[in-house]
């Protein structure tokens, strides 16, 4: 019966797609629907293939999703950070932006390809497969609704598909973060949904008296993007048969809506989420127990009370009211703590197992991932305040800031979770080499540092050279002269991108091998079946 | 997980759950953590008590004690330089063009004014050393399509070229002649004009040309193609082009012509003294004459 339903909506979903890519108004909403129809079909012809099949629920956590969790993390964190890579060195020099390959490949389209692909598809990846891990561990519970989660897991990535090709294709909303058309909202709002209740669904029929700490912070994640997603993306197509569509609000408006959707993008994905991973994957490789359990409350409800109000400060010294600048500014000061508060307790944890940090690059990674979440952490706030943003604002600093977070403590925290996984869900004795650890930890530090020194650098003399007068109150630079003084930098720059890049690739390789050429786990751990 | 021997824990419990392993020790809120916490959030309602902050009432939000707002710095700052420059802009309008040069003051208010400006307004096409670029004019050189005096750059940055929002505007077009002339005319012109900028050439070709020359445009360019400031046709006899002195690019000149446009900056919203400032700086560069 569920077959035959199933094959009914496939059925509709594939002919229906077909129908609205031969009509579509855009080369963007065509290619989509064609993707859509593909997909319809594809799951058709499976389901048909296996119609009535008895399908028993296996015992034991559901970790084949996982698996492909990790490797699609891998894939996405590297064509991530090689589209970086490309439109640095494209920033540095200009004709890189091919003639033969316009519009597609000019930096314009490529950089939000990057930046969503470095937050959503290798982040995004990340935090879903890591939440499904480590929820069922923490729960000692199997994922409610398996078929459930592998629609999120996989619907995800269809959406990381059609947002990366509408980039390319020229379809955006022209929202940073959230340049997506209308229609792969829509389509994320059933996924985003859809991941809310196989997480609820899991901590619901867990064995545990107690909801452990990190999925505080991944239902925090998960609950605030679904707001923040909603309340960004309120748009009107132009017709139901293109990609075009326009945002609902308006003027200063919108660019308050947006800022207080792109910053809790960064607190709520890339902070609380990634605050989850930290709390289920530095305690188990340190084989410590956190270091506050006190601190872990009051940070986590301080933090996700504040966060919400930081957003201004994106817009000072705009059309935005005073007011409002001002509770930016302020409720961003305050944040300094409570965002802290996550780095003690990761870097605490580690206390009376210092000597790891010799020993296990991959306790390295993590702690190097926490010790640069304090610092992006501190360096955020400070920006938050006007006087230094009047001088941060609209410079590299900015960009320099954003890396140092997204490459130190995004990045380097859902390595270490790879390094850990690999192992454990392919059962292998150990990882392929610890020596490459090593390598891609160097790699990947040299790289950040060059980044985001060069950043400081090109964003600290821009800042000053924009705001140079003489005493006559004339402008001292041309636009182009700061863009030539930069220019060095911006090299420097591209080098430290594609040491990171290296040293991914290098990691890719050493979980590759894992899997290939590490002999088996001779027995199973009592951890790998849920306690009953 | 295997327990923790009793010698690597701390002095202190742990909560006493155990998820998959990981347990949380009991640890109080670190005291200098609390400490600075609370000194923010202080920090905080102070600040929020002397700038505009609380959005209270239909009239708007409480302005603070300082009565700090933005849009009145910017303006107390722009109030300040105006001030301060006002005679020397009332001065500069009052003056004649050629006699801001003989008061040291009023030419360095100019010179650096426009520069100021000409880095906003002009480095876009002229390059930021006016230097030029394919379609722009070089401003350092000798060459002039208008004339390179003061009263002519100021004229031409005044009312630009070609810009249907300026009646007084300057205006010029070469024609496109390709429905005009037949392809050989259009060959052997090509040919004459490679002649007479001294470059390699047909000679046959260009002796024919001389006539299509002679017939069609003589008129702008003069006889001996050496251009017209009057009409703004340049000069074809040196090794300076505007587009490029090139066999295919000169063909593609004769055939499609030519309409540069530069903005009428009276129209553009430079006032009288910014005006003269930008007119001073570039016939400084080099090339005024």
């Amino acid at each position: 019966m569920l077959d035959t339903i199933k094959l009914a909506i496939l059925g509709v979903v594939a002919v229906g797609a077909a129908i609205v890519a031969n009509y579509a108004h855009d080369l963007a909403f065509q290619v989509h629907a064609l993707i859509f129809m593909l997909v319809a079909a594809g799951l058709f012809i499976r389901t048909l293939r296996h119609f009535g099949e008895a399908r028993p629920e296996p015992a034991g956590y559901e970790d084949g999703l996982i698996r492909w969790g990790v490797i699609l993390s891998t894939f996405w964190g590297v064509v991530g950070f090689l589209v970086g890579v490309f439109i640095a060195f494209q920033l540095a020099y200009p004709a890189l932006n091919f003639e033969w390959a316009q519009p597609y490949l000019n930096f314009g389209r490529l950089r939000p390809l990057h930046t969503s692909a470095v937050i959503f598809a290798f982040g995004g990846t990340a935090l879903i497969t890591t939440s499904f891990y480590v929820v069922q561990r923490t729960s000692a519970a199997r994922l409610w609704n398996v078929p459930l989660a592998k629609f999120v897991f996989w619907g995800y990535q269809l959406f990381i598909v059609l947002a990366a090709t509408g980039y390319l294709l020229g379809a955006t909303q022209s929202k940073e973060y959230a340049e997506p058309e209308w229609y792969v909202d829509l389509w994320l709002t059933i996924v985003w949904v859809a991941y809310l209740a196989v997480f609820i669904g899991t901590l619901v029929k867990r064995k545990e008296p107690h909801i452990y700490v990190a999925n505080w912070f991944y239902l925090a994640f998960i609950v605030t993007i679904a707001m923040l997603h909603l309340g960004n993306n309120v748009a009107i197509p132009v017709s139901l048969l293109g990609s075009k569509s326009v945002i609902a609000w308006a003027g200063v408006q919108d660019a308050l809506i947006q800022w207080w959707y792109g910053h809790n993008a960064v607190g709520f994905f890339l902070t609380a989420g990634f605050l989850g991973m930290m709390y289920y994957f530095v305690p188990k490789q340190a084989e410590r127990p956190v270091y506050s359990y006190k601190l872990s409350i009051v940070h986590f409800w301080a933090l996700i009370f504040l966060y919400i109000w930081a957003g201004p400060h994106h817009l000072h010294y705009t059309a935005l009211p005073d007011w409002a600048q001002t509770l930016g500014m302020v409720f961003s000061v305050i944040l300094w703590m409570p965002s802290w508060g996550g780095m003690i307790n990761g870097l605490m944890t580690l206390s009376g197992a210092w000597d790891k940090l010799r020993t296990d690059p991959i306790i390295r990674m993590m702690v190097t991932a926490v010790a640069f979440y304090g610092m992006s952490t501190f360096e955020g706030p400070m920006m938050s305040i006007k006087a230094v943003n009047s001088l941060s604002h609209y410079t590299d600093w900015t960009i320099g800031h954003v890396h140092s977070g997204a490459l130190g403590w995004v990045a380097m925290i859902s390595f270490g979770a790879l390094y850990f996984l690999t192992p454990r869900l392919w059962k292998r004795e150990r990882l392929y080499s610890t020596r490459l650890v090593a390598w891609h930890f160097w790699l990947a530090m040299i790289g950040i540092v060059l980044y985001a020194a060069s950043m400081w650098v090109t964003g600290i003399m821009e800042g000053l050279m924009w705001r140079e007068v003489d005493q006559n109150g004339f402008l001292v630079n041309a636009f182009i002269d700061t863009v030539i003084a930069k220019h060095p930098m911006y090299v420097v720059r591209a080098l430290g991108g594609t040491m990171f890049l290296v040293g991914a690739l290098i990691m890719a390789w050493n979980l590759w091998k894992t899997v290939t050429s590490v002999e088996e786990k001779k027995s199973a751990t009592p951890a790998e079946v849920p306690a009953e | 997980m295997r327990k923790k021997d009793d010698k690597q824990k701390g002095p202190v419990e742990t909560t006493g759950h155990s998820w998959d392993g990981i347990e949380e020790f009991n640890n109080p809120l670190p005291r200098w953590w609390l400490w600075t916490f609370y000194g923010t959030i202080i920090w905080g309602i102070i600040y929020t008590i002397l700038y505009p902050a609380w959005p209270i009432s239909t009239e708007g939000a409480t302005p603070g004690v300082l009565g700090y707002s933005s849009r009145a710095e910017l303006q107390a700052e722009m109030e300040k330089f105006d001030t301060r420059l006002k005679p020397l802009k009332e001065k500069i309008v009052a003056v004649d063009l050629a006699a801001i040069k003989d008061d040291p003051q009023l030419a360095d208010f100019a010179r650096r004014g426009g520069k100021a400006l000409f880095a906003t307004w002009c480095a876009q096409c002229h390059g930021s050393g006016g230097q030029g670029a394919k379609g722009y004019p070089n401003l350092l050189d000798d060459e002039w399509l208008w004339g390179g005096t003061l009263d002519a750059i100021h004229t031409t940055i005044r009312h630009g070229v070609n810009d249907e929002h300026d009646e007084d505007t300057r205006t010029s077009e070469m024609p496109a002649w390709k429905d005009q002339l037949e392809p050989t005319e259009i060959e052997n012109v090509v040919q004459y004009v490679l002649k007479i900028s001294g470059q390699e050439h047909d000679a046959a070709r260009a002796e024919a040309g001389a006539t299509v020359f002679a017939d069609n445009c003589a008129a702008c360019h003069g006889e001996d193609g050496k251009g017209d400031q009057e009409t703004g046709a340049p000069d074809l006899t040196n090794a300076i082009w505007l587009y490029g002195g090139d066999e295919a690019t000169i063909r593609e000149t004769v055939e499609n012509g030519r309409k540069g446009v530069m903005p009428s900056w009276s129209k553009r919203g430079l006032d009288e003294a910014e005006i003269r400032q930008v007119a001073f700086y570039v016939h400084s560069l080099g090339g005024g004459q």
